[in-house]
């Protein structure tokens, strides 16, 4: 189907992309990569009288080293990210669960101001996001402000972005030399994640020092496994890592839908945990 | 409306779009580009692959006017001449199409991934094409194809 009519915006700065949608009042939206808001402009699940297009802003381009910290630009695509250099010395769990990401196609358009922002409980990198402590830049009509991961994600496709504010980048906190990987479960090609789950080691000596786990489609948003995290220190043998890695479904509040139900669901959890955790570390 | 200048399959094209335009509609239906086909309203088929500024996209999920200033390759643009590009050589050669309806999109979506990966293995070419939907093939002379286009290309070299 062919969208319903719009006006176009195209800014070429942050400031610019706020004035417009403080302008196009309630209905202007901002397109990133298009990957999920154009299939519902053309299903017209959503009919937008404006739209904000901020994939030309310079300052949502780049990945760069802050010191602590790599922070990478709202407007960055999927494709972008997972081969950057930065990023795969530093975050390799988000370059991890980028690659899991859809298809080539959409990873060349798709952004991680888009995925962030859209927050669908199946997106593989929120979890991430949650779980490495990440922070998120915002602009809007009063000036910038930074919110951490905790509370950026809301509810379901609701996060603290506000409607006349565009996610500018999102700073991950380095994590050189630990490993990671991601564990997704789906059961089609370009499915989205009935549950994956997140993991990033840091080792020492043949044990895991300290580590980061994040569950995704397990709620309304992302989840961050602490009590697993906590009961994986010092763990050195599969025993001990599946042992942990029961506590993964503790607290959370899964859908239900056509793929799984919530048993099922918290029953992956605590499978692909004990999975990622192993892969991460190297364990078998 | 808007005012575009985009370069499709090598020759400079000014137009007037309404902002609401799929770029696959405007390359169908403003530049005659109707090699590449809309298989889908969800993103999820791929036969509208083109290359954008060298880099696959589907088509469906970008506006016309996003396309602004950019340079795009649709399956109309990959020959020389007569001379075929090796990936249509290839799906010819190896049978990797039945029905035909994908393979514009296929082999777009192939050219992309021997781009950047010039001898990948079954395993990559299955996951480098899993952004489109055969529902004639099962996918068996697709792989093969891909395959004797990634030797086709290195014997070019
Ligand atoms: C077939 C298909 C399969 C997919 N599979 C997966 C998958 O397996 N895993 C996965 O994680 N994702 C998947 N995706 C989604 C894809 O990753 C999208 O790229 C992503 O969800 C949205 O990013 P985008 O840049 O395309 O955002 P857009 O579609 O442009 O925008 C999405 C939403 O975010 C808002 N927005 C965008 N940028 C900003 C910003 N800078 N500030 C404030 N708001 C903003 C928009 O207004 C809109 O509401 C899939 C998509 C498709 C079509
Ligand atoms: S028409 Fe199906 S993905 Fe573009
Ligand atoms: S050959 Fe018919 S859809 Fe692929």
């Amino acid at each position: 189907m062919i969208p319903a009519k719009f006006d176009y915006v195209r800014p070429s700065t942050v400031d610019e992309a706020v004035a417009a949608l403080v302008a196009g009042g309630d209905d202007a939206k901002i397109l990133g990569g298009g990957q999920s808001l154009m299939p519902v402009l053309r299903l017209r699940m959503g009919e937008p009288s404006v739209i904000v297009d901020t994939t030309r802003i310079d300052e949502m381009k780049g990945i760069t080293d802050a010191g602590d910290a790599i922070v990478i630009g709202a407007g960055v695509t999927h494709d972008e990210v997972a081969k950057s250099p930065l990023v795969r010395e530093h975050l390799a769990l988000l370059a991890a669960a980028t690659e899991h990401v859809a298809d080539r196609q959409i990873r060349h358009r798709g952004t991680m101001g888009g995925a962030m922002a859209h927050a669908d409980p199946a997106g593989d990198q929120p979890p991430v996001a949650l779980a490495m402590g990440a922070s998120f830049t915002i602009a809007g009509p009063g000036g910038r402000r930074t919110v951490p991961a905790s509370e950026f994600f809301v509810d379901y496709f609701t996060t603290a972005v506000g409607p006349d504010e565009v996610l500018v980048s999102v700073s991950f906190p380095k994590h050189t030399g630990w490993s990671a990987h991601y564990e997704k479960l789906n059961r089609t090609a370009q499915a989205w994640a009935i549950v994956a789950a997140a993991a990033t080691v840091r080792m020492d000596g043949g044990a895991i020092a300290e580590a980061r786990i994040g569950l995704t489609n397990m709620g309304p948003g992302p989840i961050r496994a602490t009590a697993v995290e906590q009961a994986l220190v010092g763990a050195s043998t599969m025993a001990a890592i599946a042992a942990a890695a029961e506590q993964a479904a503790e607290g959370t509040s899964p859908t239900e839908d056509i793929h799984a139900d919530a048993e099922f669901r918290k029953h992956l959890a605590r499978t692909l945990t004990k999975r990622a955790v192993a892969k991460a570390a190297g364990i078998s | 409306m808007q005012h575009i200048n985009v370069t499709v399959d090598g020759t400079s094209y000014e137009a007037e779009v309404e902002p609401r335009t799929l770029l696959v509609h405007w390359l169908r239906e403003g530049v005659g580009k109707v090699g590449t086909v809309v298989g889908c309203d969800t993103s999820n088929c791929g036969a509208c692959t083109v290359l954008l500024d060298g880099r696959s996209v589907k088509s469906c999920s970008v506006l016309a006017v996003q396309a602004d200033g950019c340079e795009v390759t649709t399956i109309q643009g990959l020959s020389t001449g007569d001379d075929w590009h090796p990936v249509q050589t290839a799906f010819k050669e190896c049978h990797g199409l039945q029905c035909g309806y994908c393979t514009p999109g296929m082999v777009m979506a192939a050219v992309d991934l021997l781009n950047e990966n010039p001898s990948p293995s079954e395993e990559e070419i299955r996951d480098g094409i899993h952004g489109n939907l055969c529902r004639c093939t099962g996918y068996h002379n697709i792989v093969k194809s891909v395959q004797y286009a990634a030797e086709l290309m290195g014997g070019r070299k």
